[in-house]
């Protein structure tokens, strides 16, 4: 026979206690404290600025910032008003974003994910940003996405060019507005027939990570789909420094084109060493051996000094642009730090301003307001055919009309074709751009395989 | 055969500056007993050496063209160097290519001072510290070292090309080229080591050296001040460093990082080579940096994908398992 031992006084203790329990999860989502992950509740409102200032891309993160520094400026009504004055959106008047001041935290990614992750969450947890924003490495901008998904706040990717960050490993609360592997390949193709021919053979270095898989993956693709062989792709440590060990063995190899997927100084070192070694200089096959750098920037070109000159690559954005906005932050970012942006740059301070806008327009900073503001309903890129073509279509940001796709998160926009000039005429002027290749030739299908497995999911407004 | 004999240069050339980054801590925990992890440092700022020089030769005078608008639209300024002003256009120009042979005359004095200035203003405060006090201190060195080149010269690398005359390649047989620079570093290297043994061995100093090297006291106690050459030793084993940062610069453009990177695998070489033996330092750095130029090769990394990743501390850990002391270590350190 079973023997129990309940009182009146210990019903009641515990079913105080159970009801506390069941009661608890609604004390986060009651209306008596904030709906979301840091709605800012004083005069200003916190964004994080996470890149890195150390590592192989140190150098992109420095002009990250000070793009950020730019476009916080702008946004708190201070300079020239830079992109703010040709942007099509025009609820931002310099008053902040909702008519709180935007100030800021930044922090150091260490190009190293696990490192980037702790930054991004200490700016969350401690600074209370309401969005963070940076980059320069896929591999982070993957796993900062992540995280910011878990934490319900807005991830509005900075340079991040793997197909995954908005493919297998894309998140409702992430956007990109940077472009990716992909279209570097649909957009380089061509220009790469029309300058080389269509029977070559190439062999690939590989950075040995999410962006450079996807990279190489991408650009084999494209040009074995216009005839060239890939001999080999070898995979290199991010961390190398010197690649004469992975250069030597092209010279017998029998390609006749070296495709670098590297970036920022792997591919300052790798050029260098393939440059070193004579394979500028050298014939074979009856053909001039060439080199292929997909990801260009004017802050790799500027380390890779003279050996830059006369090759190919594709970039998202170059100062050299006319279209009225690329001028205007030419302009505030030039007087303001005494030389041109980068790309990396630029994108870090168009998406500083998509995300103010979409606040502005959403008239919320709860995350899900602001998705809903980005993938902007029925807009759609002219000239192109398909039921994904639907998002927020902006412009006057640089690269012409651009839409933010509301399917992956992913911008499409104008990609460019640069070359290392011959002859420059300042230390600024060191790529030319040779072809503006449209957005609808490097548009793709969002189940794409090479985008393809993961999902958007929902977005996330946390607490 | 030509894919075997271009991986042997290659391993030569990384060892060439495995070997002297070697070199160097050998000849400091050899003499003064000190674990120094602000070699590496002291590697990058020889490598900047050359870089300031390469900057003051191109110091210059600014002209104002009228017709020429730069990325603002404004008229542009035209640079001339002084050095071209003040040699001609054509010896000027001579003189800027050739910065980085030239910046060894540079780096030896920088080198020297900042190597006697480390010693005594802060490692030997350390003599009698454990060795985990001692690496605290030089990494915290290092780190610093590193953040202030940083700041003076930012994070992007920064080209230091060789002078058009030993630019290029070298046709060394029937279709086997190698970069004419990277056979002058390695010829740079053996007259270094070879120099550094040399002076050890055929000098008086060098004598009482390595006298210091084996009992430090007796030395001591036949009135020989061992202390102030070892001081020198020191300044010498910065200035081999320096060296051999000075002409790497056209290797590989010289960075803020290149000291640590180069650092873990220095010490890596230290260890199998034996701590404290100069040709097992020397013999490592070159059989490691040619192991590792052949676990990059194609077949190596299809056969055993990421071997070239860890040959390097593969081979450590064999030679730390299979003889403690290393390849040509003397017995009783680091053994019980």
């Amino acid at each position: 026979m079973s023997k129990t031992n309940l009182t009146r006084r210990g019903v009641l203790k515990s079913g105080a206690v159970a009801g506390a329990g069941v009661a608890l999860p609604t004390i986060f989502t009651g209306s008596s404290v904030s709906a979301f992950t840091n709605d800012p509740t004083g005069d200003t409102v916190t964004l994080g600025f996470n890149v890195p200032q150390t590592g192989p891309y140190a150098d992109e993160g420095a002009d990250e910032l000070r793009a950020y520094e730019l476009a916080v400026e702008h946004l708190n009504g201070g300079g020239d008003g830079g992109m703010l004055n040709t942007f099509s959106s025009k609820v931002l008047d310099g008053t902040g974003i909702l008519g709180k001041k935007v100030a800021y935290v930044t922090g150091d990614t260490q190009t190293k994910s696990d490192a980037a992750r702790a930054s991004a969450k200490s700016m969350i947890e401690k600074d209370g940003a309401v969005m963070i924003t940076g980059g320069s490495s896929s591999g982070v901008a993957v796993a900062v996405q992540g995280l910011c998904q878990e934490a319900g706040v807005i991830f509005m990717a900075g340079l991040t060019h793997s197909n995954d960050t908005t493919g297998k490993d894309k998140k409702a609360n992430g956007f990109r507005h940077f472009f990716n592997g992909y279209m570097s390949a649909a957009a380089l193709a061509p220009v790469l027939k029309n300058l080389y021919g269509d029977d070559r053979k190439a062999y690939h270095l590989t950075a040995d990570y999410t962006w450079g898989w996807t990279q190489q993956e991408s650009i084999a693709a494209a040009t074995e789909a216009m005839g060239w062989e890939t001999v080999n792709n070898v995979l290199t440590p991010l961390a190398a420094t010197d690649f004469s060990s992975y250069i030597a063995p092209v010279l017998n190899s029998g390609a006749d084109v070296l495709v670098l997927n590297h970036y920022g100084g792997n591919m300052v070192n790798s050029l260098t060493n393939a440059v070193q070694f004579g394979l500028r200089n050298k014939e074979v096959n009856g053909k001039n051996f060439e080199i292929v750098v997909p990801l260009f920037s004017r802050l790799m070109a500027r380390g890779a000094g003279e050996n830059i000159k006369g090759i190919v690559g594709s970039t998202n954005w170059h100062w050299s642009l006319q279209d009225e906005g690329s001028k205007a932050f030419v302009k505030s970012f030039g007087t303001k730090y005494g030389f041109p942006p980068s790309q990396a740059a630029h994108t870090c301070y168009v998406q500083t301003l998509l995300y103010a806008d979409a606040v502005q327009r959403a008239g919320s900073f709860n995350p899900c307001a602001v998705v809903e503001a980005l993938e902007g309903g029925d807009s759609s890129l002219p000239g192109i055919s398909s039921p994904a073509n639907k998002g927020y279509l902006f412009d006057g940001l640089g690269n012409g009309q651009t839409l933010y796709r509301s399917a992956d998160h992913q911008c499409f926009k104008d990609v460019l074709v640069v070359k290392g000039k011959e002859n420059p005429t300042s230390e600024f002027d060191l790529l030319e751009v040779v072809e503006v290749t449209p957005a609808a030739q490097v548009w793709y299908e969002p189940d794409h395989p090479m985008f393809a497995g993961g999902q958007l999911g929902s977005c996330n407004p946390g607490a | 055969m030509d894919a075997i004999l271009l991986q042997i240069l290659n391993g030569l050339d990384k060892g060439s500056a495995y070997a002297l980054i070697a070199l160097g801590l050998t000849l400091i925990f050899g003499t003064l007993g000190v674990v120094n992890f602000a070699h590496g440092a002291i590697f990058m700022i020889g490598a900047f050496c050359s870089v300031t020089l390469q900057r003051l030769f191109n110091l210059s005078y600014e002209v104002i063209d009228e017709t020429q608008k730069d990325f603002l639209g404004n008229p542009l300024k035209v640079k001339t160097p002084y050095v071209e002003s003040w040699f001609g256009p054509e010896m000027g120009a001579t003189i800027i290519d050739w910065s980085v042979p030239l910046a060894i005359l540079f780096a030896i004095p920088v080198m020297l001072v900042i190597g006697y200035v480390m010693e005594r203003g802060l490692i030997k405060h350390f003599y009698k510290r454990p060795h985990a006090d001692q690496i605290l201190v030089t990494f915290g060195l290092a780190i610093v070292l590193q953040e202030v080149i940083k700041y003076f010269f930012g994070a992007n690398p920064i080209q230091t090309p060789a002078p058009e005359a030993l630019s290029g390649v070298a046709q060394l047989a029937e279709g086997i080229v190698y970069p004419v620079w990277r056979i002058v570093y390695f010829c740079f290297a053996v007259v270094i080591i070879g120099a550094v043994f040399a002076f050890l061995q055929f000098t008086t100093f060098g004598m009482v050296v390595r006298a210091g090297m084996a009992d430090r006291e007796t030395v001591g106690l036949l009135g020989i001040d061992i202390d102030k050459r070892f001081t020198i030793m020191f300044g010498l084993a910065a200035a081999v460093a320096g060296l051999a940062g000075v002409m790497y610069g056209p290797i590989n453009a010289p960075n803020y990082h290149m000291g640590m990177d180069f650092l873990v695998l220095s010490f890596v070489v230290v260890v199998v080579g034996g701590m404290g033996s100069l040709p097992g330092a020397v013999l490592a750095g070159f059989v490691l940096g040619i192991l590792e130029s052949f676990a990059s090769t194609t077949w190596a990394t299809t056969t055993l994908p990421g071997i070239n990743q860890i040959i390097i501390y593969l081979v450590a850990i064999i030679i730390l398992l299979t003889r403690p002391r290393g390849l040509m270590g003397r017995k009783g350190v680091m053994e019980d």
